[in-house]
């Protein structure tokens, strides 16, 4: 079998004092769509956060593509990794905010050329063709020049994708990508996504959107107070929760 | 109250008018044609202020103690021309090594290492804390105090000599004391660009494996520029008449000085005065022109305003393109 593209093995994070992830085991296939739920500070963001190395792990193991994040392991000991091969992991690795983060004194082309020109050090022609034919999947081949100030919630969201897909990720985190939106413009940023998921990429999603959950997910994970409490197949943990707490999250949400 | 429906307002409106829209030609309201307010109040106020500085500019122009004729003598005597660019090219060294130091010393502070974070903050507590005057007549003394200067291994072997008068030259001293004075100053206003910036953008450009420098460089800076510029331009000209105090050094090449020996020869220091204001404004003039070239270039993508342009491409878009009274 296959190595899976995440494996967490007892993942905790502190924030000093405070608990935030209190181990943490789960794995994410090759190609599969997972999907995180959970409460508001339930850790599921942070837990992405671990997952490309933007937090680092107190606790426990997590493996991306076969490789440890954020340390090395030499004769049994960890070695906190030089931020030269922190950002080489990063690079492979898209993601997606809640607020979207797009470089406000770039256009929207610019905000997807940039780092396929500065990291991958690819010709700023062949950058350029790319991130139109990006902006053209994402549905926005006309905004090309706009700055992300001048584009709706959606769009700029849109364009945040095809701003990590620029870079070829294996795979794709998504931090709650359409929480900051108009209820209107969630429909064209989850289309982009089910888009994405249909042509194999590998994605872990924090969302509140369960329709995307059961449609989109292969596997559904809840989060509550630092745990995961249950997981599945969506469909299952949707219509048949075990926990009383999935239930209780469930009851409000759906 | 009722709204008038006769005559010549939508029925003409609609009709006369064929440039409109194939769709909204039949129901769009004619554009409003008023009569203006009149505003006595704003004509009187100006009329004051414009017969105040009619009776300044006559009595500065009649006043003989102003002098102009020597004014017009001397403003552009080669020497005070020359002395002009000695000012200029002191102020943009200073300015260059202010703003370079300024940088080195916001980062600084801003990083993890605490021994960086408190040199920083000891180095803007002194030169911040202190009259640049003092400064410069410290700079003045320096090769008092350090006569010479020896390279080599501490306490062990030495390479080199240098006599510290033969290094330093009053016009580098001036430079040295103007920049590292202007550089705490400068730290601060870096510092309160780079803190401006969304600490999303740090970590997006980190998500896409740029590193410490290119997000440094492309992603945070330039963001930051459009809240250093403004302080930065006030700091540029500040600069340009703090030179003339490096007479503490003593540097007396300078414009004010030199105007001010040139006075001595003259008996009269009025018209030097105004010589010497003059090549100031005119510098300054073209600084805040620079300045706002830069702001506009910085300000790029920070708007949701659209240029008139872009304006128009949308309106064409929407079909009503000829109507511009409108948009």
């Amino acid at each position: 079998m296959a190595e899976p593209m995440v494996r967490s093995e007892l993942v905790c994070k502190n924030f000093g004092a405070l608990r935030v992830l209190k181990g943490i085991s789960l794995t994410v296939d090759r190609g599969e769509v997972t999907c995180l739920v959970g409460p508001s500070g339930s850790g599921k963001s942070t837990f992405l956060r671990c997952i490309n190395h933007l937090e680092q792990v107190t606790a426990g193991r997590l493996w991306v593509d076969g490789e440890l994040v954020g340390y090395h392991e030499r004769g049994g000991k960890l070695h906190e990794m030089p931020a030269k091969d922190a950002a080489r992991q990063r690079r492979d690795i898209g993601m997606v905010f809640q607020k979207f983060n797009l470089f406000p004194h770039l256009t929207a082309l610019e905000n997807i050329s940039e780092a396929p020109i500065r990291v991958k050090k690819q010709k700023k022609t062949v950058a350029t063709d790319r991130a139109r034919e990006l902006l053209d999947q994402v549905g926005l081949s006309d905004k090309a020049k706009a700055y992300p100030a001048q584009l709706s919630g959606g769009q700029q969201q849109r364009v945040a994708i095809a701003r990590a897909l620029a870079m070829d990720p294996k795979l794709m985190l998504f931090d709650e990508p359409t929480s900051a939106l108009d209820p209107e413009l969630v429909g064209e940023v989850l289309d982009v996504m089910k888009e994405l998921a249909r042509g194999g990429m590998t994605m872990i999603v924090v969302t509140h959107e369960m329709g995307f959950a059961r449609e989109v997910a292969d596997s559904l994970v809840f989060m509550d107070a630092g745990v995961v409490v249950e997981s599945g197949k969506p469909r299952e943990v949707l219509a048949n929760p075990q926990h009383e707490r999935t239930k209780a999250f469930l009851s409000k949400v759906l | 109250m009722a709204i008038s429906h006769s005559g010549t307002g939508s029925g003409t409106g609609a009709g006369s008018d064929p440039g409109t829209g194939p769709g909204a030609a039949d129901n769009a309201p004619e554009l409003i044609q008023a009569v203006p307010l009149r505003r006595p109040g704003r004509w009187i106020a100006a009329a004051i202020v414009i017969i105040l500085l009619f009776l300044f500019l006559y009595g500065a122009a009649t006043n003989s103690a102003y002098d102009w004729s020597t004014y017009g003598h001397y403003l552009f005597d080669k020497r005070v021309s020359k002395a002009a660019g000695v000012t200029l090219s002191l102020t943009v060294l200073a300015m260059f090594f202010g703003i370079v130091l300024g940088v080195v010393l916001a980062v600084m502070r801003l990083s993890p290492n605490p021994v960086l974070r408190y040199v920083s903050f000891g180095w803007l507590w002194f030169f911040r804390g202190t009259p640049v005057y003092v400064q410069l007549v410290f700079w003045g003394l320096l090769v008092v105090i350090y006569k010479q200067i020896d390279l080599g291994i501490p306490f062990v072997h030495q390479f080199a000599h240098i006599d510290t008068q033969n290094l330093l030259t009053y016009y580098w001293l001036a430079v040295i004391g103007l920049a590292l004075n202007e550089s705490a100053y400068m730290a601060e206003i870096v510092r309160a660009g780079l803190t401006s910036v969304d600490e999303g953008q740090d970590e997006a450009a980190r998500a896409l494996g740029m590193s410490w420098g290119q997000t440094m460089r492309r992603i945070v800076l330039p963001q930051a520029m459009r809240v250093i510029i403004p302080p930065t331009g006030n700091e540029l000209i500040s600069m340009l008449k703090t030179t003339s105090l490096v007479t503490a050094v003593p540097l007396t090449t300078e414009l004010y000085s030199r105007t001010r020996d040139l006075a001595v020869e003259t008996f009269n220091p009025i018209p030097m005065l105004l010589v010497a204001s003059t090549w100031y404004l005119f510098f300054t003039s073209i600084l805040m022109i620079g300045q706002f070239y830069l702001e506009r270039y910085f300000a790029r993508g920070a708007s949701r305003k659209m240029s008139v342009r872009q304006l128009q491409a949308l309106a064409d878009a929407q079909g009503v393109g000829n109507q511009k009274g409108l948009i």
